[in-house]
């Protein structure tokens, strides 16, 4: 069964501007599904009429199989939702914020506090249940909104930008709880801006541009589409100009650094066998931007070119 | 969300208002208590003691009605008006949409919130009263009545004032320049003989004239217009205000894009 099922989905806003045109999307129950593009794509307003924050002027949204338009309570059950902002109320404790979410649900009391008690201690939020929401860092806050979002068991779970201004041990830290929640079933879908961490947690896609899914794969197929990868090499001695490399499209970034475009026909091997027919040492090798962002940067590209296109037609 | 759930839901959110209102309370009951205190020294004792006899009491004991029923107006309405704001404003009012809980179960657990607050307000203004006059209850299902219907009545008022609302101003608006002057002009520091025809045929215009004069009734047993007409026409703005306002949360006006 469908996790998330979108079809045909519409949105323009009270301005004029339409944000989304007409999106297709199915999420499978169980995947840990990545949802990308840059701002003002329509990531939030996707995921703002799926959770009911946003209204839809088009298309249809079903959640488990329950339709939004529906059997909206249903669907509503079936979702936990991270927000990209802050949403809590600054003031309440930490404790009550999620204790009251349970019982929106509908959860009595008494279940309600054992839920809060197990998402706050999973959380690392326990010793900090009876502080105002408005005393806890940037990560803590991101935390509870997690705990939050957990409280009632939703089968799928929405995260928005979750590890943003979050620091390095503490996003790591949630991918390990986040994978640990897919692994117990639960389909995930995340939006980010850290395309690596897309990269790492995500077995499938989608990529959103201008109100269209421009892009809608399997992580593994999609990396396959990188025909050219840009390897930046560290020179034990400095070089006047750029060597001649057959087959590889060399720049000398400065005097101890080359950037090489390596095809994916190409091995590695073989680039290495040039630079040292040419005497040239290599001391460090590394990829000059993740692989995702490469791709994902050329897909955004191509599509604001059609969209160019488009407009001028 | 089954019935149950539904319940259990309504009464997350009128715990949560209550708590809310009860936490903050040097903004929320003390000021209302302290403000009726002024009014029964200055208009009741200082100068009441000179004006005498209204409708067969005592000035003072013919304006406590009134004053008590002014801060359950007062309280009701401010109360959800800023709750709803304030959670508008923060957007922790996507707890609420996020979640299945159907619009009329937010809507009322809003309004029963107002209620309370409503009531305890004016339960601590009428024991404050009784430091200053007697007072007895002449028609207790009467009063109960009136006073839950108006404190309903303006928490759905305030409800509608914070959907449409975009900032702190315009949940001041109403409070200032249509509420107070038409609690004041609404019978409660008067009887609506003492009027001119002309002015007192356009004062059965205003609304607040008939729940202060049914509230009066149920205490003193006296009114200057018909309490079942008041008690029906309460009902009906009330029904009307309900209606209002839950298709516009249902809409999402001022809630959703």
């Amino acid at each position: 069964m469908s996790a998330l099922t979108i079809r045909n989905l519409t949105k323009t806003y009270g301005n004029g501007v339409q944000a989304l045109k007409g999106i297709d999307l199915t999420v499978e129950k169980g995947e840990f599904f990545a949802l990308l593009g840059p701002n003002g794509a329509g990531k939030s307003t996707t995921i703002g009429i799926v959770s009911s924050l946003v209204n839809k002027s088009g298309g249809e949204v079903e959640i488990f199989g329950h339709s939004l338009d529906r059997e909206r309570s249903l669907a509503k059950k079936k979702i936990g939702v991270v927000p990209q902002e802050f949403n809590f109320n600054q003031f309440e404790k930490v404790y009550d914020i999620v204790v009251t979410q349970a019982g929106f649900y509908g959860i009595p009391i008494a279940e309600a506090k054992r839920q809060a008690e197990k998402y706050l201690r999973q959380l690392g939020l326990w010793e900090k249940r009876q502080s105002a929401a408005r005393m806890l860092s940037g990560g803590m806050k991101r935390r509870l909104m997690i705990a939050r979002a957990l409280v009632h068991e939703p089968e799928l779970l929405i995260l928005d930008e979750p590890t943003a201004g979050v620091d390095i041990e503490l996003r790591r830290s949630m991918w390990d709880f986040l994978i640990g929640l897919n692994e117990q079933g639960r389909t995930i879908i995340l939006t980010t801006h850290y395309l690596e961490e897309a990269e790492s947690l995500c077995r499938r896609i989608a990529i959103i541009d201008h109100g269209v899914i421009v892009e809608n794969t399997d992580m593994r197929s999609l990396l396959e589409k990188l025909q050219v990868e840009t390897f930046v090499l560290d020179l034990q001695r400095p070089l006047q100009s750029a060597p001649e490399l057959c087959g590889f499209h060399v720049r000398l970034r400065d005097a101890a650094t080359l950037e090489v475009d390596v095809p994916k026909t190409e091995s590695l091997n073989r680039l290495f066998g040039a630079l040292a027919e040419q005497d040239i040492q290599v001391l460090s090798m590394r990829n000059k931007a993740n692989r995702l962002e490469e791709l994902f940067v050329r897909l955004v590209e191509r599509n604001a070119d059609l969209a160019g296109k488009e407009a001028a037609s | 969300m089954s019935f149950t759930e539904q319940w259990v839901a309504f009464l997350t959110l009128v715990t949560k208002e209550i708590r809310r209102f009860v936490r903050i309370w040097p903004q929320t009951l003390l000021p209302p208590a302290i403000t009726m205190s002024l009014y029964f020294v200055i208009f009741g004792n200082l100068v009441g003691s000179r004006i005498g006899d209204m409708g067969g009491f005592d000035y003072m004991q013919y304006i406590v009605p009134g004053l008590i029923m002014m801060s359950v107006i007062q309280n009701s309405y401010g109360n959800v008006v800023s709750s709803f704001f304030s959670t508008k404003f923060q957007h922790s009012i996507e707890e609420m949409m996020v979640s299945p809980m159907p619009a009329h179960v937010i809507l009322t657990g809003y309004m029963v919130g107002g209620i309370a607050r409503g009531l305890m307000v004016g339960g601590i203004v009428t024991v404050l009263s009784l430091f200053f006059t007697h007072l007895t209850l002449q028609h207790a299902w009467i009063t109960l009545s009136v006073v839950v219907m108006t404190a309903a009545l303006f928490s759905l008022g305030g409800f509608i004032n914070a959907v449409f609302a975009r900032n702190f101003d315009d949940i001041s608006i109403i409070p200032n320049f249509v509420l107070t002057p038409l609690t004041y002009l609404g019978g409660v520091f008067y009887s609506l003989e003492l009027l001119p025809d002309f002015w007192r045929t356009v004062t059965l215009a205003n609304p607040i004239v008939y729940m202060v004069n049914a509230f009066r009734y149920g205490i003193l047993g006296v009114s200057d217009v018909n309490v079942y007409t008041s008690l029906g026409t309460i009902a009906l703005f009330v029904l009307g205000f309900y209606i209002l306002a839950l298709w516009l949360l249902h809409r999402g006006t001022g809630i959703r894009a």
